[in-house]
């Protein structure tokens, strides 16, 4: 049923959520992208579809993820009462997983056995090459060498789990031209390959498809706060760079319009030193890889290599849906520094005993100039996205100790 | 009134051969040395010349390409510029269809309707933009149309006959196949694979049909004329200039010679193909 005046209903038949999203791809990709929007119309009306999923998100990704009560971040920032919604504890450590599995099983309904997977920080390329170790089916990981240098853990974990992480050299060498390299395979194995794409970017269906497997978070957040506390959050928070962890947790809220949604954006060194990343607060609408969105862009729409000591967040565009819902006032959009990041990291493995992702460090970040601002009885979730093990030494370096 | 690009595949036709379209990518190495490798296409035997707006993030570019677009960016290169070339170009040259092949965002960023009227203006003849498939025709080529722009459509190994009406829809000036899925300057281009698509799309359109994606030499240049009505060659004359720049990555002596020797060896395999 469609509700009236529902902001959940997107996007339309074009793919479109308002001016943003839409199919900007080659011809060789057409038929292989109309191909996959219809496998994945059939799926996800199929409830033996949606029963393989929920078994695996239970047994194998370890779902539901808690909602923890961050007691001790409370009474320091004393205000809101803040929540943690904990997908750091997935299987791989992010909530890259919740989507690679609804995709490679997607990919085996549809009788692709080869996948490849663009990587920034390495989570999404990590969720991917394990769950094509578990399902049988060859992985081909695309990173670029900036991002193999400072994320060499999870390098090390995708070629245990059987992947070929492929460097890229060309551009900025990260997370963008990862994506180019693995749109440049795809448009030359289109018949055997399926792009299993990490973040709500890319050509529809894409930010919807990788929505929807992500909205599990919104939807076991809805359902624990009304448990624990008997009514809706007020805020959500969370860190925003093709933005697949905040659509999954704001999207099953889009409607309760009470509930303050917050992306927050990597400033890198500050958002006028030009040394960041944060598409929404600083770029203009734009084309790039499938869709149209805010981007980092120059005058003569050149893209511009953004910056983020997050190499999950270092990403040129967000996705369409959050470029229509900061459009349309829906979505409340800041950014925080990768020096904040780096206070907030060590803040919560202090206080909670919990080492974040630098990505979602950036939304606690956020939430520490947030909370004090509200009365002590605002619920207050933080979206918990990615532990931080993997970002030990890049904190390290910045914090000036050699491991 | 007849376009540029129908006359010379009209005239093409007459002389029973097939055409040879030339791809450089604008402002590579520098500008001004850019010009004069245009300048000099058509006497060196481009048909047809296909100019590439530089963009960041060309996708369906192999390495050759794409360092092309960075050199020509690092140059000073701007979509502003390039029509600027293109107006010179036309001042002196008034038959040789000129088309520019790019992605949409730079279009996008500069003003779409804004970039059609002075591409227009400036004598441009036609249009190819990879990531503007069928489906988003009303962002830019249904524009293009309305103003007597042409827009060159690709067709691929993946276009079967059923999405081939959608793709042949709005198309004018000529049908750019694609001879592989992939990006350009890879893999090679084979004729025997070739053919038969090519019977397959003239079932389907009575447009005049060019080749391209992995045509590199000269032999492969006249496999592709005997059976298609023209042939692209992109990669192997960028990786030309590349192979005439110096240490800091200037223009070496000889680069424009080079290059229009190039485009004379593959226009003479062209042209003697069919007979």
């Amino acid at each position: 049923m469609t509700i009236a005046n529902s902001l959940r209903t997107g996007p339309d038949e074009r793919g479109r959520f308002g001016l943003y999203g839409g199919r900007f791809v080659a011809e060789t990709l057409m038929p292989c992208i109309l191909e996959l929007e219809a496998a994945w119309e059939a799926a996800r009306r199929d409830p033996a579809f949606q029963a393989e999923l929920d078994l695996w998100l239970a047994d194998y990704v370890g779902r539901p993820s808690p909602l923890y009560f961050a007691e001790r971040l409370t009474a320091e920032l004393g205000g809101a009462k803040i929540y943690l919604k904990r997908d750091e504890l997935n299987h791989t450590g992010a909530h890259k997983i919740n989507n690679c599995i609804g995709q490679a099983l997607l990919a085996k309904r549809m009788g692709k056995r080869r996948i490849i997977a663009e990587t920034g920080a390495g989570q999404h390329g990590v969720a991917t090459a394990t769950v094509c170790a578990r399902l049988g089916l060859d992985c081909v990981v695309y990173m670029g060498e900036r991002d193999i240098e400072r994320q060499q853990p999870n390098v090390f974990r995708m070629r245990l789990l059987g992947a070929e992480v492929r460097p890229v050299s060309s551009g900025s060498r990260t997370l963008k031209d990862a994506m180019n390299e693995a749109l440049r395979d795809w448009v030359t194995n289109v018949e055997t390959t399926f792009y299993l794409i990490g973040s709500v970017a890319g050509p529809h269906p894409y930010p919807a498809m990788v929505r929807d497997f992500q909205a599990v978070i919104g939807r076991e957040t809805r359902a624990q706060m009304l448990e624990k506390e008997g009514r809706l959050p007020d805020v959500l928070v969370a860190a925003v760079g093709g933005g697949s962890n905040a659509m999954g947790l704001f999207h099953p809220f889009l409607d309760d319009r009470e509930v303050r949604l917050v992306a927050v954006e990597a400033a890198g060194e500050g958002l006028d030193t030009g040394l960041h990343a944060a598409a929404m607060l600083r770029g203009r609408p734009g084309i790039l890889h499938g869709s149209r969105s805010y981007l980092l862009q120059d005058e003569d729409g050149q893209v511009i290599e953004p910056h983020s000591i997050s190499a999950g967040l270092d990403y040129p565009g967000i996705g369409p849906e959050h470029s229509w819902l900061k459009d349309i006032g829906r979505l409340e959009v800041t950014a925080a520094t990768d020096r904040e990041a780096l206070e907030a990291f060590q803040l919560l493995a202090r206080l909670e005993g919990i080492l974040p992702a630098l990505e979602p460090a950036h939304a606690l970040a956020a939430t520490k100039k947030l909370a004090p601002q509200l009365p002590k009885d605002t619920l207050l979730v933080v979206n918990l996205c990615g532990r931080g093990d993997k970002d030990i030494y890049t904190v390290a370096r910045h914090l000036g100790v050699e491991l | 009134m007849t376009t540029r690009i129908e006359r010379r595949f009209a005239e093409l036709r007459r002389e029973g051969r097939a055409g040879l379209v030339t791809f450089l990518v604008a402002g590579d190495p520098d500008i001004p040395t850019f010009e004069r490798l245009l300048e000099g296409l058509p006497a060196a035997g481009a048909d047809l010349v296909e100019i590439g707006m530089p963009f960041s993030d060309p996708m369906a570019d192999g390495p050759t390409i794409q360092a092309g677009n960075l050199r020509a960016l690092a140059n000073g290169i701007s979509l502003a510029r390039t029509l600027e070339i293109v107006r010179r170009f036309r001042d002196r040259d008034g038959t040789t269809p000129l088309v520019l092949m790019g992605y949409y965002n730079p279009i996008w960023a500069y003003g779409r309707l804004r970039f059609l009227d002075e591409a227009v203006s400036a004598g441009v003849d036609g249009l190819i933009v990879v990531d503007l498939p069928p489906e988003e025709d009303e962002e830019l080529c249904l524009p293009a149309l309305e103003r007597g722009l042409d827009f060159i459509r690709l067709a691929t190994p993946t276009t079967d006959d059923r999405r081939l009406p959608k793709v042949l829809q709005n198309v004018r000036g000529f049908l750019y196949y694609v001879s592989l899925t992939g990006i350009t300057g890879v893999k090679e281009a084979v004729a025997e694979a070739v053919a038969p698509q090519i019977a397959r799309l003239r079932r389907h359109t009575d447009l005049p049909i060019a080749v391209g994606f992995g045509i590199r030499t000269p032999e492969q240049a006249a496999a592709i004329a005997r059976v298609a009505d023209a042939a692209v060659v992109g990669s192997a004359l960028v990786a030309e200039v590349a192979a005439h720049l110096d240490e800091e990555g200037k223009p070496a002596k000889g680069l424009v010679a080079a290059v229009h020797g190039k485009v004379r060896e593959l226009a003479r395999a062209v042209g003697a193909a069919r007979s």
